[in-house]
């Protein structure tokens, strides 16, 4: 296979974040970009992933963010001019609050989501029973819930992004393995890969999970580590099991049905792993007490779906910062340089902040704030504050 | 693509995972298009990821794409086989949490 030598950009991780990046350069004109993937796109975290998107954060900024991601997958097929179904479903998410104090937080972050313009609300055990049937919560304290939020398909909608990209002309190098960077006078020259050498000024370090790895590669001190979450698949059934994503931050779960029919359960790994956060996990793999765990909770959370089958379980990575939110920028020790990590939401966030990490680098400015993002923060003290993470 | 001689005798309208009803002719189409390994034709189209796992179109999706990329079958990645070995009810392997112990 040919392999060419040169590129204008080059972005590392075929996870959603990379490969909207990779589109969003070329649509912005920078001429030649190459993706480079270490296996297929969307085989790491993001086709691994539940795949939801949300506006119900509890900071202004992810709000702000949400929202626009929320604007962007709902018209994703036609904004891409892909002819792909990406099983995009809005049945919104309904937040459970199991004590007064998340209760409490859920009041402030429906008061700013609805000053910002999302028209989320607080709503009783009545009205959740309406949204979800059969929905056994008795023990929660209040809900909150917003419509518009909602999932897709991860897989196929990236396969969208790699399908636009390739019709702009991007190149997509699967299997192909970032060994290390050609650096002089503080910037970035090139990127040294399994399959050869490739002469660039500018790269994405798009890898989740595994961008601390590839930033030490450059000997930059990238703060992401890898934490495997897992999650598991039924068989089909009927439509109406569990219509909106059901979702609490303690106890952590989640689960929702897909259009498709099968419904989808997950949580962290806290409650059923033997050892202690904080985890540093690169490699993939499944547990028996995830299972026993999150069937258990399917059991006491939607007791009707305790006679369907789950056909499958698997993994998937979370990438974990200092505070649970996007590392994103330009390295301050070396031009040319660029992180775009999403802090555990790749999926949902990738398509803007894809577009807003290539609005950066080609026009040095960007429509949306991403500019708190950076990772400098931590070294300065700050860490952003986000309450609705679980 | 009915010209490639090892799968003349397979038409495009055959059904190769039954599962998700997907026929060899949308699988020919998107491994021509580059989808060209098992894995990303199971993320694309779902092959693989119905109630049979893969049992009845691992083999016949790794042959197709054997054919057409003119690799051997014994150096194509069959993909992950996942737990559990057979589909199982949530009631009969969950925990159970009904004191409310789950939190």
């Amino acid at each position: 296979m040919s392999w060419k030598k040169t590129a204008d950009a080059a972005v590392i991780g075929g996870g959603m974040m990379g490969i909207a990046t990779a589109y969003y350069l070329k649509r912005l004109g920078v001429r030649d970009v190459v993706l480079l993937e270490k296996n297929t796109v969307a085989s790491g975290a993001t086709g691994r992933c539940a795949a939801s998107f949300r506006a119900q954060w509890g900071g202004e900024l992810n709000i702000t963010l949400g929202k626009a991601c929320i604007d962007r997958w709902e018209q994703l097929e036609d904004h891409l001019g892909v002819d792909m179904n990406i099983e995009r479903y809005q049945g919104g998410y309904l937040l459970v609050a199991y004590t007064d104090s998340q209760y409490e937080q859920f009041k402030k972050n429906v008061a700013l989501q609805n000053s910002m313009g999302v028209e989320s609300r607080l709503i009783d055990h009545a009205e959740a029973r309406k949204i979800c049937p059969g929905l056994s919560v008795g023990d929660a304290v209040g809900f909150s819930f917003y419509g518009r939020d909602g999932h897709a398909d991860p897989m196929v909608s990236s396969f969208a992004y790699q399908e636009a990209s390739k019709k702009i002309g991007v190149r997509i190098e699967k299997f192909t393995e970032v060994t290390g960077f050609k650096v002089g006078d503080g910037c970035v020259k090139g990127v040294k890969t399994n399959r050869g050498y490739i002469d660039t000024d500018v790269v994405v370090n798009a890898a989740g999970p595994w961008a601390g790895r590839v930033g030490a590669m450059a000997g930059l001190n990238i703060p992401v580590k890898g934490e495997r979450h897992e999650l598991l698949a039924s068989e089909p059934v009927e439509w109406g099991v569990c219509p909106t994503m059901v979702m609490s931050f303690e106890p952590d779960y989640y689960m929702f049905q897909r259009p498709h029919g099968s419904i989808l359960g997950g949580c962290g790994p806290g409650k059923y792993r033997a050892e202690a956060a904080p985890f540093d996990d690169y490699e993939m793999g499944d547990c028996w007490n995830f299972l026993e765990h999150m069937t258990g909770l399917m059991r006491k959370v939607l007791p009707r779906a305790k006679g369907v089958r789950v056909v499958r379980q698997w993994s998937g990575m979370y990438d974990i910062t200092p505070d649970l939110q996007p590392v994103i920028g330009e390295a301050d020790e070396m031009k040319g340089f660029w992180v775009n990590v999403s802090g555990a939401r790749g999926f949902m966030f990738g398509p803007i902040a894809g577009e807003m990490v290539a609005e950066k680098i080609v026009k040095g400015s960007t429509s949306l704030p991403i500019d708190e993002f950076h990772w400098r923060r931590y070294a300065e003290g700050r860490f952003l504050v986000e309450p609705s993470v679980a | 693509m009915s010209e490639n001689k090892n799968c003349c005798c397979r038409e495009d309208d055959t059904v190769l995972c039954r599962c998700e009803e997907v026929t060899l002719g949308t699988v020919r189409k998107w491994i021509a298009d580059g989808y060209d390994t098992f894995d990303e034709i199971k993320r694309l189209l779902r092959v693989g990821m119905g109630p049979c796992q893969g049992r009845g179109c691992r083999d016949i999706l790794l042959r197709e794409i054997s054919a057409m990329t003119g690799k051997p079958i014994s150096e194509l990645s069959p993909g992950t086989i996942r737990p559990p070995v057979k589909p199982v009810k949530i009631s009969l392997v969950g925990r159970d949490y009904s004191g409310g112990d789950h939190k």
